[in-house]
């Protein structure tokens, strides 16, 4: 998994006042790796992912994504990278076509290369009929999975997936971590939150931050080990129990 | 007696009545019951909420809370019930106090009344006290807004999804607090996409795209799962689970965890699948007979809803949404 490093950070931090968000954390994911990046609510995953994708100036410490400078090529990562969150993935009143034109023009990309991958896209998720329903009208679970491959549309290297799966029904959350595989095979590094721990257990590696540190980092069979737990669960309530701060 | 009754509920929305949300569904809820109602999104749990703590009214249907119906006594069940909506709805702009006494009064009633209903959540948020309520964590506004659904002393307490996006510790807690509740009495009906919770519950609803799925205690629900099934570990675990899927003795495969959990058609796969297992020994790392779970149930009761298309996905959940 070793074939080249994408996101590299050291001593990463970001302040507000006297307040410690995130706290000298240092990692590095590979190429094509999906890194599972947990903690509870308040320990800093969002402002430690806001850094990553070029959205938030850190307070000190280093981090290179796609080989880019955090502080410097900020505007150029947005460009490298995609994003997708549960909150906000698509325009809800433009159709399932319309959102992936959309996407594919402020990416920049030739109308050649949005038709080919639109057609792709439709015929991967067996779509076809529905280009044209508005995206409000889809189901959940289906408006997950296009939102994913829109946010994989422009090919980047790195796509950041922010809790895809909340709320979506077992089976779809199934299928949706298969276009995550699949995204990996095709050399995309996925790097990816979850409140699922049975999901952990789906990534390469699991970072685990508490209180704005990054307590643990490593295979999921790994930490299971190091923490004498039967599953991930576990280890990530006997880290998250350390915590003093308060959520949020 | 019963504290909820809901029989034949039906809910559309949408000018031709072409969302169907809530479709012909019955269950009661006992007193003093800890009730769950769990499914994905789109399920029609808000709805059903909704419609019975009086804020929407059903196409069709009979609903009883505490003995009241819904739409001819709305008034006597505002006054019983408590509601923490999915959805923040305290005042920002009043403290965390003010928030708490507003409620209290709205209700003809005051903090020290019926402070021992709330004491244990509120002392962990007292410290914040003067604190404007949208300023607080969102740890600390569950809590806050459970607080403000107790005051009054509601006979039933209807929390819509309380736990999303709630880390698994806070989670945690969060039940310990239903629990504690419980123990003094009220009804509570609660709703999560998280199917672990479903063991917390004395009793559970399972619920997609407007249909009921199965209603039983965990227990009941568990053992109804009549199909044998294992769980199986290899090195190569995506090679495996499509190896799975192609064979003729395995009616389901997917994901779980660390393993595949893997459900036989009938008791007599388990022998094919003992032959499978030796015939893929130097990748097949550990296998076992396991106890299903309810996602495994609610995986099973989902299938025939959408029966394996193309994608699995069936074309009629277009049409059904919350």
């Amino acid at each position: 998994m070793s074939n080249g490093i994408v996101i590299s950070a050291n001593k990463l931090t970001k302040r507000f006042g006297d307040f410690v968000a995130v706290d000298h954390i240092s990692f590095e994911v590979n190429k094509g790796e999906i890194f599972g990046f947990l903690g509870a609510n308040g320990a800093g995953k969002t402002t430690a992912m806001r850094m990553l994708c070029g959205l938030s100036l850190p307070t000190s410490g280093l981090a290179t994504v796609a080989g880019l400078d955090v502080y410097k090529d900020n505007e150029k990562i947005k460009k490298s990278i995609g994003y997708m969150s549960q909150k906000f993935s698509l325009y809800d009143d433009l159709t399932v076509k319309e959102n992936m034109q959309f996407y594919g023009g402020i990416y920049h990309k030739s109308n050649e290369f949005i038709k080919n991958k639109t057609a792709f896209i439709l015929d991967q998720l067996h779509l076809q009929k529905e280009a044209n329903v508005l995206v409000r009208s889809l189901p959940l679970g289906w408006k997950q999975k296009l939102a994913f491959s829109v946010a994989i549309f422009h090919e980047p290297e790195i796509v950041f997936l922010d809790e895809p799966t909340g709320g979506v029904d077992p089976v779809t959350r199934r299928e949706f971590w298969n276009m995550i595989y699949q995204a990996s095979e095709l050399g995309i590094t996925v790097f990816v939150t979850t409140h699922y721990m049975d999901e952990a257990e789906y990534c390469n590696r699991v970072s685990i931050m508490v209180d704005g540190r990054i307590e643990a980092l490593d295979t999921p069979a790994q930490l299971k080990k190091n923490y004498g737990a039967a599953s991930m669960d576990e280890v990530f309530l006997k880290l998250a129990r350390k915590a003093v701060r308060a959520a949020d | 007696m019963e504290a909820v009754t809901i029989e034949n509920i039906i809910k559309t929305y949408g000018k031709k009545k072409e969302v169907l949300a809530l479709n012909d569904i019955s269950f009661n809820v006992a007193q003093g019951e800890l009730f769950g109602i769990i499914g994905p999104d789109g399920a029609g749990k808000t709805s059903l909420f909704r419609i019975l703590t009086t804020l929407l009214l059903a196409d069709s249907g009979k609903v009883t809370v505490d003995g009241f119906d819904v739409v001819k006594n709305y008034k006597a069940i505002r006054k019983r019930v408590g509601y923490m909506p999915g959805k923040f709805s305290l005042y920002p702009d009043l403290s965390v106090e003010e928030n708490l006494n507003f409620f209290a009064t709205i209700f003809n009633t005051s903090i020290k009344e019926n402070y021992n209903l709330v004491k244990d959540i509120y002392v962990q948020i007292a410290p914040f006290k003067e604190r404007k309520a949208g300023k607080l964590s969102g740890g600390m506004k569950q809590k806050l807004a459970l607080c403000c659904a107790l005051i009054h002393r509601p006979s039933v307490l209807f929390l819509d999804e309380p736990t999303t996006g709630v880390d698994a510790v806070s989670r945690k807690e969060f039940w310990e607090m239903l629990q504690g509740l419980k123990q003094l009495g009220i009804t509570i009906l609660v709703s999560t996409p998280y199917m672990d919770e479903a063991n917390l519950c004395d009793k559970v609803a399972l619920m997609q795209n407007g249909n009921m799925l199965s209603i039983n205690t965990p227990e009941g629900i568990v053992n109804n799962f009549s199909n044998p099934l294992w769980a199986v570990k290899s090195s190569k675990m995506l090679q495996l689970l499509n190896e799975l899927k192609a064979t003729d003795f395995v009616a389901d495969a997917y994901p779980f965890g660390e393993y595949h959990h893997v459900v036989m058609k009938d008791i007599s796969g388990e022998g094919s699948l003992q032959q499978f297992i030796q015939t893929h020994s130097n990748t097949i790392i550990e296998s076992k007979i396991v106890k299903p779970d309810i996602e495994d149930c609610f995986i099973a009761l989902m299938k025939p809803l959408s029966p394996k298309g193309e994608n699995g996905e069936d074309k009629h959940k277009m049409k059904v949404n919350e």
